[in-house]
């Protein structure tokens, strides 16, 4: 009976109300918010972990948390992709609208094991906005990396995040941002293809580089071997899984693969975890 | 706690026992005879015990039998687990106020006494106890109902023709988490329980009714019974690796034989005692203002079980029962600590295709090549 | 303020048992009323208010060539169509028509055949226009029914498992008619959402909602002559509400290739 005489946690089902406070269209389809605390504020988040947002009476999603990792004052930023019924209302929803917040889940990035390293970010569409508390924690902390290479890809150019912030980044002389726009459009002049022909080219010291990926599971995995190509080593490898979580807290069973439970032992699993588990089919 | 000393207390004993429960507040949730089965009910009364009623199981088939002995749990496991009380099929979550915040189910002041506890059951109770409490985050609700529990367990000593419960080492016998074991006797004419007592509350209750003290023979009689119960079990998994064994099964074609005779209706996830999954459901009222959630029993064999990204994970039948499978004897291990089967053969019996979880491990073991002796080994017991 | 969702109720070839569920939602109907105008339920009101719909609820089965047309013009008109029952979702028990020749059938009823307008079949609505969604049974269940007009007016999909009979049967704590009593059931090849009725009456499941997402129907009929059913008995356990249904289609003639 010990493990039942630990002292009760809480209620980890229960939302906490939070109100929006800030909403910046992304692109067509997606959006980032700034949640605030109604009342009680949920403990601090480390860049990687999710939330589950919680749209009234229409249901609750897994949404990774998109902010500043240094902010201490309550207020949550989450990229919403309308994609289904409740991203779609959460994606509507304006400045003032009540949403229930659960979090944060999952593990990190561990971005302070990364000290000493070179970073490379190699985002996918969506798969950014998980990332850029990468960046910007990297950014506070400069002098503790090295190189910091980001390498971000979308479907046009109208379909990048941040796209004001991601032209600051690229005018800085201590970052290398590639970006590259999967189909040609009028205007850009950036480069063109997946996200994965950047990665090829990259000058990297694979002893110093630890990489971090996120995008759908296709472009991780080609990521991924291009990078064991390079000679990073799989444990070196960082990537974002994801699977059908409901309950966030590993209790509901649903986003099982393999072993992994990956609310619980995710999102955020290096390569030598995932490369087996991710070439098996319908696991 | 100093353990007592065994003692012997004969049928009325039981009855006063159960009476005694009843008496302090305990709701009393025990086997009755029930729609061609011995279900897990609430009890208002000792007398709907099954006296004389024992259980033919075998592959998707399920029948009641008298018996002339009047025994009361010489039965094996029925449709239902002890997981319908502690983690229900159906749960409120919470419910929202006009203000749009959220009241947590204050959840019921319910204390369950369960009586006849078998050893594969205790095991599953606390496999769950693992699951839904033993993390960082724990199920609030689980946590209360199973910490007011009053556990009457049973030594087996009838095991069923789907039953395997000494291969994987969670029976006959129990072993902890009880307030109090019986082991039932129906020697020479004389039907009795040796009782011992696991805890304070066990024995606060056990002293409202007349006994005796044990005998060493006594005590030696009961051992060798269950100790006869581990050799007569219908079944037994086969004592390999199973952990490794599934993991090195994943491209195994057995998966698509099975496919061709599973139903995936998801009967064995729903009668197994240590399936845990939910799945949630968003209410709302008509005018929309009010909203709740509940939580349900779900199933890794629905195919909405893995949706990601407008599809299923798993699609096929074939991959939904390798999970289920390669999830309950290898990557439990992984996320728990233990194996998530414990023995208790309903899957087998309540299959309605009569699927056999021992002989699909059986085959994959012939399949990698070293199923051989371990198939034919003897169960440890 | 805005003006509230319309609400229309279309009635095709079919009895009139599920729009009597509706009706049946006595406790819930003033709300409904209040949130939503009814512009057309002829088992209410006669009164047919001009489109466009917000929502359809369109019960039946296409049986006649004015059936097909009208079929489409709803569907221009709705904006969420939701075909419901068993004869809007698979043809319903009409549709035993589509395994003979309805000529004859036409002769032996009528005294007049000649009056009878009629299509050789009986198809579902999904088979003419797009469906949004389905709810099954025969008739329909009120809790469903309720499922989908609260989701609808708050913006959610709705929650209508595609799982089989036998998830519910177990929720409910029942015991397996098959497993303990030999009864013949098709809940493990059967859409849930009745919640188990029949088995909760000790009965075996007669598969009112038709097949469940990928059933393996040959998987269940070795059990259902196990049960002791001939093979007669068994054509006819799929041959009723929703016998055109092409889970059940597919089965029936599978066996009887085996058969010859």
């Amino acid at each position: 009976m010990s493990l039942l005489s630990q002292r009760d946690n809480g209620e980890p089902m229960l939302p906490t109300p939070y109100r929006v406070v800030a909403r910046q269209v992304e692109t067509h389809d997606s959006v980032t918010l700034g949640l605030a605390p109604v009342a009680e504020q949920l403990p601090h988040f480390q860049p990687g972990q999710f939330t589950m947002l919680y749209a009234h009476g229409i249901g609750e999603i897994p949404v990774s948390i998109s902010g500043e990792p240094s902010t201490r004052d309550g207020l949550l930023t989450q990229t919403i992709h309308a994609v289904g019924a409740v991203s779609r209302a959460l994606h509507d929803a304006r400045v003032g609208a009540a949403v229930g917040v659960r979090g944060p889940f999952g593990t990190s990035w561990d971005l302070e094991s990364a000290e000493g390293h070179d970073l490379l970010i190699a985002a996918g569409g969506i798969g950014l906005a998980p990332l850029r508390p990468v960046v910007l924690g990297a950014l506070a902390h400069r002098q503790r990396y090295g190189r910091i290479m980001v390498v971000a890809g979308a479907r046009g150019p109208q379909e990048f995040l941040f796209r004001t912030e991601l032209s600051a980044w690229a005018a800085r002389d201590d970052l290398n941002v590639t970006l590259t726009a999967d189909q040609p459009a009028r205007g850009w002049t950036g480069r063109v293809g997946f996200v994965t022909e950047p990665l090829t080219g990259l000058q990297l010291d694979p002893w110093r580089t630890i990489a971090f990926l996120c995008g759908p599971e296709p472009m991780m995995r080609i990521c991924a071997n291009v990078l064991l190509r390079h000679g990073l080593p799989p444990e070196q490898i960082r990537l974002s899984l994801e699977r059908n979580m409901q309950c966030g807290i590993g209790l509901c069973g649903h986003c099982q693969l393999g072993p992994l439970l990956i609310c619980r032992d995710g999102p955020i699993v290096d390569y030598a975890t995932a490369a087996d588990l991710l070439t098996v089919r319908e696991l | 706690m100093n353990t007592p000393a065994a003692v012997v207390i004969d049928r009325p004993g039981l009855d006063g026992l159960i009476r005694g429960l009843m008496a302090d507040g305990y709701q009393v949730i025990g086997p009755t005879v029930r729609d061609s089965a011995i279900v897990l009910a609430e009890l208002d009364s000792p007398d709907q015990l099954p006296a004389g009623w024992g259980v033919d199981a075998s592959p998707g088939h399920y029948r009641l039998r008298p018996r002339e002995d009047g025994a009361v749990f010489a039965h094996s496991a029925g449709p239902q687990s002890w997981k319908q009380f502690l983690h229900p099929a159906r749960q409120r979550l919470w419910s929202s106020r006009p203000d749009r915040t959220y009241t947590a189910e204050s959840g019921d002041a319910l204390r369950y006494a369960f009586i006849g506890v078998r050893g594969c059951d205790l095991a599953a109770i606390g496999i769950l106890d693992t699951v839904l409490a033993g993390g960082a985050h724990s199920d609030s609700a689980y946590a209360r109902r199973r910490r007011a529990t009053f556990v009457l367990a049973v030594n087996c000593t009838e095991p069923g023709g789907v039953c395997f419960c000494a291969s994987t080492h969670t029976g006959p016998a129990v072993t902890a988490g009880y307030d109090l074991a019986l082991t039932e006797r129906l020697d020479a004419g004389e039907h009795g329980f040796l009782v011992e007592v696991g805890t304070e509350e066990g024995a606060r209750i056990l002293a409202q009714v007349p006994q005796r003290r044990a005998t060493a023979g006594d005590v030696e009689e009961a051992q060798a019974e269950v100790a006869r119960a581990a050799g007569r079990m219908g079944r037994q998994m086969p004592e390999v690796d199973l952990r490794d064994l599934l993991h090195q099964s994943r491209e195994s074609p057995l998966w698509e034989d099975v496919a061709s005779r599973c139903l995936s209706c998801a009967n064995c996830t729903m009668v197994c005692p240590t399936c845990f999954c939910t799945t949630t459901e968003d209410v709302t009222d008509l005018t929309g203002e009010h909203a709740e959630r509940w939580q349900r029993w779900a199933s890794c064999f629905e195919i909405d079980f893995s949706y990601l990204h407008g599809g299923s994970v798993r699609p096929s039948v074939a991959s939904r029962y390798r999970q289920w499978i390669s999830h309950k004897l290898s990557t439990w291990h992984d996320q728990f600590g233990s194996s998530g089967c414990v023995g208790c053969g309903r899957c087998i019996a309540w299959c309605p295709a009569g699927i056999d979880i021992t002989a699909e491990v059986a085959r994959l073991a012939e399949d990698a090549g070293r199923g051989q002796q371990d198939v034919s080994a003897q169960p440890a017991g | 303020m805005p003006s509230p969702p319309t609400l229309a109720i279309w009635k095709f070839t079919s009895c009139d048992g599920c729009q009597l569920t509706l009706l049946d939602c006595e406790d819930e109907l003033l709300t409904l009323a209040g949130q939503v105008r009814i512009t057309h339920f002829p088992e209410a009101s006669s009164e047919v208010l001009p489109g466009p719909y917000d929502v359809s609820l369109v019960k039946g089965s296409i049986t006649t060539a004015d059936e097909q047309l009208r079929i489409h013009h709803i569907r221009e008109q709705s904006h969420v169509l939701v075909a419901i029952g068993a004869c809007a979702t698979s043809g319903g028990i009409q549709a035993l028509r589509n395994f003979t020749d309805v000529a004859q059938f036409r002769a032996l009823v009528y005294a007049s055949p000649e009056y009878i307008d009629t299509l050789a079949t009986s198809t579902p609505i999904a088979a003419h226009v797009p469906v949004d969604y389905e709810l099954r049974g025969c008739p329909i269940d009120r809790r469903q029914l309720l499922e989908v007009l609260s989701a609808f007016l708050i913006g959610r999909k709705p929650d209508l498992p595609d799982t089989s009979v036998c998830t519910e049967c177990k929720r409910r704590g029942l015991t397996c008619v098959m497993v303990a009593d030999g009864t013949p059931c098709l809940g493990p090849v059967t859409h849930a959402g009745c919640g188990a009725l029949c088995p909760a009456y000790r009965r075996g499941c007669f598969g009112c909602f038709g097949p469940m997402t990928s059933p393996n129907i040959p998987a269940l009929v070795s059990q259902l002559r196990a049960c002791g059913l001939n093979e007669d008995a068994i054509q006819r356990a799929f041959r009723t509400f929703n016998a055109a249904a092409p889970a059940f289609i597919e089965e029936v003639q599978y066996r009887r290739t085996q058969c010859r």
